[in-house]
């Protein structure tokens, strides 16, 4: 479990994030929403210790970020950022391979190898594993990263609006593959979306940001209606129910 | 195809020791090897060091432009090394041990160049073109500020600087060479064992810290490395502008890889096949009287013009 005590974050002495108290369950998908500047990319890099925390404290099981060795973390937590700056040189097999650094330090074992291979085969990269980053579409980068942080073999997941860039085709088997990571895999995933269908969709579990704050907190059937996106993205929008779960009109 | 690289490659340094050592000699052998091997070790050295302290100092500022020469690294050593004699007196500064006095510049440089390329390179190091600019008006600050002390200064111990600010090949003071190649030594030392954090490092900061690696001490380590290995150099040769990016580029042409395990060497092989090959067309061959540093240099400036212009890739 992830457990945020009285984290509050000033940037520019403008305060980001206000005295947030928040539990993250385990096993499950999380997903973070909220307008733009809400806080929630910035929850989520300190909850990576991306950038340093200021006041509260943050727990991933027993281990503290910020106090922690950070290597230790690596082996609990990863984090695939919202822009990732990754040298687009690399083959996506060596970005991969790099997912096992925090166990191996660079010298890889048959073991990792086998590990390697099957995140690229979970994450559909087998043909293109041999291509350098930068000849990929948008989608085939983005699971790449995500086989990475797979082959780290995290616990726990951060994904910062994973979606960004991606099309429809490419955002629905990212969210499967996440999916998957949950159910078959028994990871934690915090994902950070813009878009409150995908989140309806995908999550087991929402949690609202407003103005640095958490909002209301819930399973998406019974937190999504018209008086939630009125509060939490300040417009307002038809929310209907289908198959069971809320769908927002858009 | 890496096959044949590695064998063009071991052919071409090979080649280029062996005309460098035999070609064009007569008389007593011995005395010969003694001669010319003190200035191979020499040039092989400052190869080494020139090509290492490139790559690794592209790697934590994660660009392919910039080298420690075009921020100004070499510059800084040749001020510091003037301060000490302004401050000392060319007599005292060259009656003390020449380890103490080779400390004394080294840790200065050290210091100096912590404070201003660590902070800069920790804050600005995603803004190439303000990176760019900063090394260019320190190494024009670092330049004048040493030659105003030079105007200021006894004229005989403005001399002494001259030896020092000039690149130069063929004065080897072999008693600098057994303390160089030792510091030099612990430096490849360790670069060569933090390989595989350099990989993770040149991913970028948050990429870094995600794989557990802290890159804000990675950064400084690294710059300690690089202010080592400039300073041994420039001590060496005095300043080579353009070196290090010229080698470090074909390098990346030639065998295009992201580990450090295949870049230091490679870059390392094709910097000594540079200097000893083309010291040996220059003396041995073409009995040229230019400096191979004026054709580095030239060479290195067109690239370095070049990369700047097309700026395709980091």
């Amino acid at each position: 479990m992830i457990s945020i005590s009285n984290l509050s974050y000033y940037y520019d002495r403008k305060l980001i994030l206000k005295n947030i108290n928040l539990q993250i369950p385990k096993g499950v998908v999380t997903a973070l929403i909220g307008a733009n500047g809400a806080g929630k990319s910035t929850l989520l890099s300190l909850i990576a210790r991306l950038i340093s925390c200021q006041q509260g404290r943050i727990t991933v099981d027993d281990l503290e970020v910020g106090s922690c060795p950070t290597s230790e973390l690596a082996t609990r937590l990863s984090i695939l950022p919202q822009v990732p700056e990754v040298t687009t040189r690399l083959s996506v097999a060596e970005l991969v391979a790099f997912g096992r650094y925090p166990y191996n330090r660079g010298r890889k074992s048959p073991e990792d190898e086998t590990i390697i291979a099957n995140a690229v085969e979970l994450f559909e990269l087998q043909d293109v594993r041999r291509r350098s980053l930068d000849t990929l579409s948008g989608g085939q980068r983005q699971r790449a990263l995500l086989a990475m942080i797979f082959a780290q073999d995290t616990d726990y997941l951060l994904l910062d609006e994973p979606l960004n860039n991606l099309d429809i085709a490419g955002s629905r088997k990212l969210m499967t593959l996440v999916r998957t990571l949950a159910a078959e895999h028994g990871k934690t995933i915090v994902i950070v979306l813009h878009d409150i269908n995908y989140a309806c969709a995908y999550a087991d579990w929402i949690v609202t940001m407003v103005d640095g704050e958490t909002g209301p907190i819930g399973e998406p059937n019974k937190l999504v209606t018209r008086e939630l996106i009125e509060n939490v993205f300040n417009t307002d929008a038809d929310v209907h129910s289908v198959g069971g779960r809320p769908l927002v009109a858009v | 195809m890496r096959v044949r690289t590695l064998v063009t490659l071991a052919v071409l340094l090979l080649v280029s020791v062996t005309t460098y050592m035999t070609v064009g000699a007569r008389g007593n052998w011995e005395f010969l090897l003694s001669f010319r091997g003190t200035k191979l070790a020499a040039i092989v050295l400052i190869a080494i060091s020139v090509s290492t302290s490139t790559v690794l100092f592209q790697t934590v500022a994660r660009n392919r432009i910039l080298t420690p020469s075009i921020m100004g690294f070499d510059a800084l050593y040749v001020l510091m090394f003037t301060l000490g004699v302004f401050f000392m007196g060319a007599h005292s500064f060259l009656t003390i041990a020449p380890v103490t006095q080779y400390f004394v510049s080294l840790l200065l440089m050290v210091g100096v160049a912590l404070a201003l390329f660590g902070t800069l390179l920790l804050q600005a190091r995603e803004d190439i073109m303000r990176m760019m600019l900063t090394g260019v008006i320190l190494a024009a600050f670092f330049r004048s500020l040493t030659s105003l002390i030079t105007r200021i200064i006894d004229p005989n111990e403005f001399g002494y600087i001259q030896v020092a600010s000039f690149a130069r090949f063929n004065q080897i003071d072999a008693d600098l060479l057994s303390i160089s190649a030792v510091l030099c030594g612990v430096c490849l030392l360790i670069a060569w064992r933090i390989r595989h954090r350099l990989d993770v490092l040149a991913l970028g900061r948050e990429a870094a810290i995600n794989l557990g690696e802290n890159p804000r001490r990675g950064v400084i380590e690294v710059l300690i490395l690089v202010a080592v290995l400039v300073s041994v150099s420039t001590a060496f040769v005095g300043p080579i502008a353009f070196l290090g990016l010229l080698v470090v580029s074909i390098a990346h042409r030639v065998w295009p890889t992201a580990s450090h395990g295949v870049l230091l060497p490679v870059a390392a092989a094709v910097s000594i096949i540079t200097l000893v090959g083309g010291q040996a067309i220059l003396e041995r061959v073409l009995h040229s009287a230019v400096p191979l540093i004026v054709i580095v240099d030239f060479l290195g400036g067109i690239l370095f013009l070049y990369l700047i212009l097309m700026r395709s890739h980091r």
